[in-house]
């Protein structure tokens, strides 16, 4: 069954096709497919805003516009609703970022061991400051506010791969590495 | 669906199948970072290539809890002995399996008997380190679900709720409410649709008892929230994680498979007519997702703002229904409190406070790790004995616990008993468990102002004492910092911690002031000794 044309102008009916409720999205790009099976799983339900975010997050890097309107317009919510949740988390992010992506922890054990150092001499050698990507596009850093490692303090997490006691030099050795490889 | 001879034959089973030896190689988040996933297959490999394999088993078990010595590798031999290994390299894990055949490890031994284990009690932590989280067998060898089994169908829902309240059990989160108390509010509220929240939404930096619980031992965590369950007439739980935590997820997860496929959880439990199933929600980086209600909105997929108690969430919670949310170290004693009895758990700890607490013992002390402490354990012991003092030749100058909601502790006070209501006398709180060590090259300004910009960043912007609040503290605090605040600012500052904390809405914004205050009150000498006096500013100030 389609959405009134109503809902579809204020969602911003995307590339001029008239949308449908539970349809795919009209581009075909197949990372909405795995969206919809998503919601699918979640059967719609509007409580479920977060985990769709997730996914969606993970799916397209980064929470584009387009991607929350569709999410609006298939959980059937206001697209201030979804754009309010998207930016109330900092998981979220709504802008793209680096290629690879270092996340130094600033919990109160990795603070008290220097972790304030290694956010330091990333911002001499490269120039972002947390939050921020580098000008390739290459690399972006990120502060976490605490990931649970604090045994092994000051903890970085390199992709996804979380190190422990951290020195600059080995920050910055791996920052460097994936300078080179480009 | 499952009774309770099949449950015994699978522990007998498992118990069965064991081989005389046992290597078990801590496989939590922490030693994982440290190479431990490199550490076991070296092991597996070792114990292939020495043809071993009938009598050596090895186990990637859970956090063995000396964290900072990590990655750690046991062998429990035949005759009941155990050998520890720490900071085992790829490299000497091979030495390990050789010391079965009579060779000398190169890997570095442990020690057992070292304070930093000797001193604990565990009880929470009782099988993390020792059982594979990701088998429900080893669970069940021992014991697991069997306290389940019997409430259900040995004790009446209110017998369940009288034996929590008669051990003394206080909430582990931080804010040490009784829990039975909790239960039978819950519990006594009509209708039929309630709920059973599990809060792992452990935001406190340096804290990661949960973490470590959850990966290490889920199954006991599902056993408790399905006992709180029956207790107060609740069918759904669901567990709300950090999704920064993706191995307890992904434990979690395998938890529920497994139980849900041994009809452990699902319809019909043991043959009766209770049902229980239990979702995971993930978080999205939301300190205040900590804060009960704040919780409960982002299940409802909303923005994490918190509401206004009264009415309590045991009224109207989840989708206004009444709902019981305990932390996970609280669910973590429910069923060895009904196994070993509420008189037992009774006896251990203090007066106000009974039971075992867990602590993440990290900052500037020569042991960092978990350490599950009977309630009234001084904080000497645990930074000194148990933590080894500070490294470096430094001298210790405060202990900081309760996280951004807490205070510190200064070392002339470390004779102090750990238990809720010593520590919230000396101006802080016992909070989820996180305890750094600071040391005198640490100035405690900058740890306030440390915390304040954690509470500033974490504010929901929902209120006008926390939104604003925060801000201005900090940036007083940096004025502090800087060396451009004048009395007046000091002066300043410490009323808006009082408006803070009166006025705020939830216990964000209430005890974001507590870093603040409880430096003011034991190191006021630092703040002073930066203040400059108006007339040399050439300004007001």
């Amino acid at each position: 069954m389609s959405a009134p044309p109503s809902t579809a102008a204020a969602n911003g009916a995307v590339n001029g096709a008239a949308p449908s409720a539970k349809g795919s999205h009209p581009s075909g790009d197949k990372r909405f497919k795995a969206l919809d099976a998503t919601l699918k799983r979640n059967r719609f339900q509007q409580d479920a805003l977060i985990e769709i975010l997730h996914k969606a997050q993970e799916l397209f890097g980064y929470l584009e516009e387009d991607v929350l309107l569709y999410v609006a317009r298939q959980l059937k919510l206001p697209v201030s609703r979804v754009f309010g949740v998207a930016t109330f988390y900092h998981l979220f992010s709504l802008k793209p970022s680096g290629k690879h992506t270092c996340t130094v922890c600033l919990g109160t054990a990795c603070y008290v061991k220097g972790a304030g150092e290694l956010l330091a001499a990333l911002e001499a050698e490269f120039g972002v400051k947390p939050g921020e990507t580098t000008a390739d596009g290459l690399m972006s850093v990120v502060t976490a506010r605490c990931i649970g490692a604090c045994g092994i303090a000051p903890a970085t997490v390199y992709d996804g791969k979380v190190a422990g006691k951290q020195t600059t030099e080995m920050v910055l050795t791996c920052a460097r590495q994936w300078q080179a490889e480009g | 669906m499952i009774d309770l001879q099949q449950l015994q034959d699978i522990g007998q089973q498992e118990r069965d199948r064991r081989k005389p030896v046992r290597i078990r190689c801590c496989t939590a988040a922490g030693c994982q970072s440290s190479g431990a996933c490199s550490v076991k297959e070296q092991l597996d490999g070792a114990v292939a290539a020495a043809d071993l394999g009938d009598r050596v088993a090895v186990a990637g078990v859970g956090c063995m809890r000396f964290c900072g010595r990590g990655p750690l590798v046991a062998v429990d031999h035949e005759d009941g002995t155990s050998q520890l290994y720490e900071g085992v390299t790829p490299e000497n894990a091979a030495s390990i399996v050789g010391t079965l055949q009579g060779q000398p490890a190169t890997a570095t031994l442990g020690d057992w008997n070292h304070p930093f284990f000797a001193h604990q009690m565990p009880i929470v932590l009782e099988n993390s380190g020792n059982i594979d989280p990701e088998r429900i067998e080893e669970y069940i060898a021992v014991g697991g679900y069997q306290q389940l089994y019997r409430a259900l169908h040995d004790l009446s829902p209110e017998a369940v709720v009288k034996e929590i309240s008669a051990s003394g059990l206080r909430g582990r989160g931080g804010g040490g409410y009784p829990t039975g108390l909790k239960w039978a509010t819950v519990a006594k509220m009509p209708g039929d649709q309630k709920y059973v929240i599990c809060n792992a939404d452990e935001g406190d930096p340096g804290a990661f008892m949960d973490r470590s619980v959850l990966e290490s031992d889920p199954h006991r965590i599902l056993e408790g929230m399905a006992i709180a369950a029956y207790a107060i007439g609740a069918n759904h739980g669901y567990v709300y994680v950090r999704a920064e935590y993706p191995l307890a997820i992904a434990h979690l997860q395998t938890a529920i498979k497994q139980a849900k496929r041994l009809g452990i959880l699902g319809s019909q439990i043991f043959d009766t007519d209770f049902d229980f199933k239990v979702d995971i929600r993930v978080g999205a980086g939301a300190f205040v997702c900590g804060e009960e209600t704040a919780l409960i909105a982002s299940i409802e997929g909303k923005r994490g703002n918190p509401r206004p108690r009264p009415p309590y969430p045991a009224q109207s919670g989840l989708w206004q229904s009444p709902t019981l949310i305990n932390n996970v170290e609280t669910y973590a004693n429910v069923a060895a409190i009904l196994c070993q009895g509420s008189e037992w758990y009774a006896r251990i700890g203090t007066e106000k406070s009974k039971g075992t607490k867990v602590f993440a013992l990290t900052g500037k002390v020569e042991n960092t790790g978990l350490i599950e402490v009977p309630m009234g354990t001084t904080v000497r012991r645990i930074v000194e004995e148990m933590g080894g003092g500070v490294p470096g030749g430094r001298q210790v100058k405060a202990v900081q616990t309760g996280g951004p909601s807490g205070g510190c502790i200064p070392a002339h006070l470390f004779d102090t008993p750990v238990d809720y209501d010593s520590l919230l006398a000396l101006g802080t709180m016992m909070g989820s468990g996180g305890a750094i060590v600071i040391d005198d090259e640490t100035d405690m300004v900058d740890v306030a102002r440390f915390y304040m910009d954690f509470c500033r960043s974490e504010s929901c912007g929902k209120c006008v004492p926390c939104r604003a609040g925060t801000v201005q503290m900090y940036e007083l605090l940096d004025r502090i910092l800087e060396g451009r605040a004048t009395e007046r600012d000091l002066a300043s500052l410490e009323r808006l911690c009082v408006v803070v904390k009166d006025t705020s809405l939830c216990g964000l914004g209430m005890s974001a002031p507590n870093p603040v205050i409880s430096t003011l009150r034991y190191f006021r000498h630092e703040y002073e000794s930066r203040l400059r006096s108006p007339m040399a500013a050439g300004h007001g100030g």
